[in-house]
């Protein structure tokens, strides 16, 4: 057992301080579940760790007029128990509600479960989908990166060392979205995804506006899968058309052979949901 | 490493500890305080077999850092008594229905439960089984695990 410091910043302005003298030798810490873990297991060895947990200002939901603003240190537990995001943003209910237990789930952040980057993130599908932008906050001030563009491998992100993820941005006008996530795993509880497929649809009289596809598992980082989403666009809803849509974000995901699952059955897997989380979606649209 | 000191309610009682800054609350429990209720089973958040509640919430102790419980409230199995010694209904449940093989998981599994009912009184089946999720069981197949928080649900409707 590694011995460490373990700091407890009261406010931001703080956290970044302590960040900033501290450099590679600290660690944030929020929920702790990976971190903890990651500790034990000799995956870090970190000198001292920087605890977000005491910035509990950073923990809600809300909704304004441009966005749905949701606090990094917001729980798994709270996404799963708001009202605003099992109605309105299905698929990041979805995903929080089935993260390990409800005891990892009360303390686990969803800005953990995003900076911490495994491929296999249950709320990072979600969120790509539902087209959330984090908010980094920094010595140079407060930069806004859309999802898309955050993972840049596993375990890796453009998050720079002195900066702290402070809040996800999804844009309002996705509540007129349907939308829903498939955590593909043998078991039922605590298990890790051998795949993740989130999906976000705007349908006006039968034609499918916008469309957002996004996998985990499916490439070294949580991808979008644009040319399927590109093909949907303008189309009428019809199950030929989901079904190629499947087919095509087959073949734009690179998975891997892993333990868990051979590349090819999570290609095949992408073909087979896809269309039924595109079902599911309306299928919540529907009943709005 | 400099000792870190952490005051908070354990079991209704004020303590503080004194304790290296990388303990986690589980280790904290059984070492410092001797409370060997909660156990350590993965040590890594998988099995449950150290869940305590903190606040009204269960948690995994053994990668709870001690430094977080600061001004918070424990409970542990040891506090889910009354303190004249009158078992819990989840604990005369377990015991009476064979909720209990082994034991090991058995102090997660009430401490799960007792978050659950404090929460939700009275459950669905699926909502017990989602609470229990994160705590493993290897002897008894949940059954009987399930049916005695079931029946710890009517004994305290009918005592209320």
């Amino acid at each position: 057992m590694i011995d460490y410091q373990y700091l407890k910043p009261k406010s931001l302005e703080e956290a970044l301080s302590l960040l900033e003298s501290y450099g590679e030798r600290a660690m944030l810490i929020a929920g702790g579940t990976d971190v903890m873990v990651g500790i034990r297991n000799g995956k870090f060895a970190p000198e001292a760790l920087i605890s977000l947990r005491g910035l509990e200002d950073l923990a809600y939901i809300e909704k304004d007029n441009d966005a749905y603003r949701i606090g990094a240190l917001t729980t798994h537990r709270m996404l799963e128990t708001h009202p605003l995001i099992r109605s309105e943003l299905s698929a990041l209910y979805d995903g929080a509600s089935q993260v390990g237990s409800v005891q990892i789930r009360n303390v686990a952040t969803v800005g953990g479960n995003i900076c911490n980057a495994a491929p296999s993130a249950d709320t990072a599908g979600p969120l790509l989908a539902l087209d959330a932008v984090a908010v980094l906050k920094g010595p140079r001030g407060e930069r806004n990166v859309p999802l898309s563009e955050f993972f840049t491998g596993p375990s890796q992100t453009v998050k720079e060392l002195d900066e702290v993820l402070v809040e996800f941005r999804v844009p309002a006008v996705m509540g007129e979205y349907g939308s829903a996530y498939h955590k593909h795993s043998r078991r039922k509880a605590m298990d890790l995804p051998i795949l993740g497929v989130a999906v976000s649809l705007k349908v006006t009289d039968g034609k499918i506006e916008d469309a957002r596809i996004a996998l985990s598992v499916a490439a070294p980082t949580p991808i979008r899968a644009k040319r399927a989403e590109d093909f949907l666009t303008g189309k009428m809803v019809s199950e030929d058309v989901l079904e190629e849509a499947g087919k095509i974000a087959g073949e734009e995901a690179s998975p891997r052979d892993s333990l868990r699952g051979k590349a090819w059955y999570r290609r095949e897997m992408i073909e087979t949901f896809v269309p039924r989380m595109a079902q599911k979606a309306l299928e919540r649209l529907k009943n709005r | 490493m400099e000792k870190i000191t952490v005051s908070f309610i354990l079991n209704g009682d004020e303590v503080t500890a004194e304790v290296p800054p990388s303990w986690s609350l589980l280790k904290t429990l059984r070492e410092y305080f001797e409370l060997t209720g909660p156990k350590e089973g993965c040590g890594v958040g998988e099995c449950g077999a150290c869940t305590v509640v903190i606040d009204g919430k269960a948690v995994n102790s053994c990668i709870y850092p001690v430094a977080e419980v600061e001004g918070k409230s424990v409970l542990t199995v040891e506090g889910l008594a009354g303190t004249d010694g009158t078992l819990h209904p989840l604990q005369r449940a377990f015991i009476e229905n064979n909720g209990v093989q082994c034991g090991f998981c058995t102090s997660g599994m009430l401490m799960s439960a007792k978050a659950l009912l404090d929460e939700n009184p009275e459950p669905t089946e699926d909502e017990i089984r989602t609470s229990l999720a994160g705590n493993l069981c290897r002897c008894t197949g949940y059954v009987q695990i399930v049916e005695s928080v079931q029946k710890a649900v009517k004994m305290m409707k009918e005592k209320s």
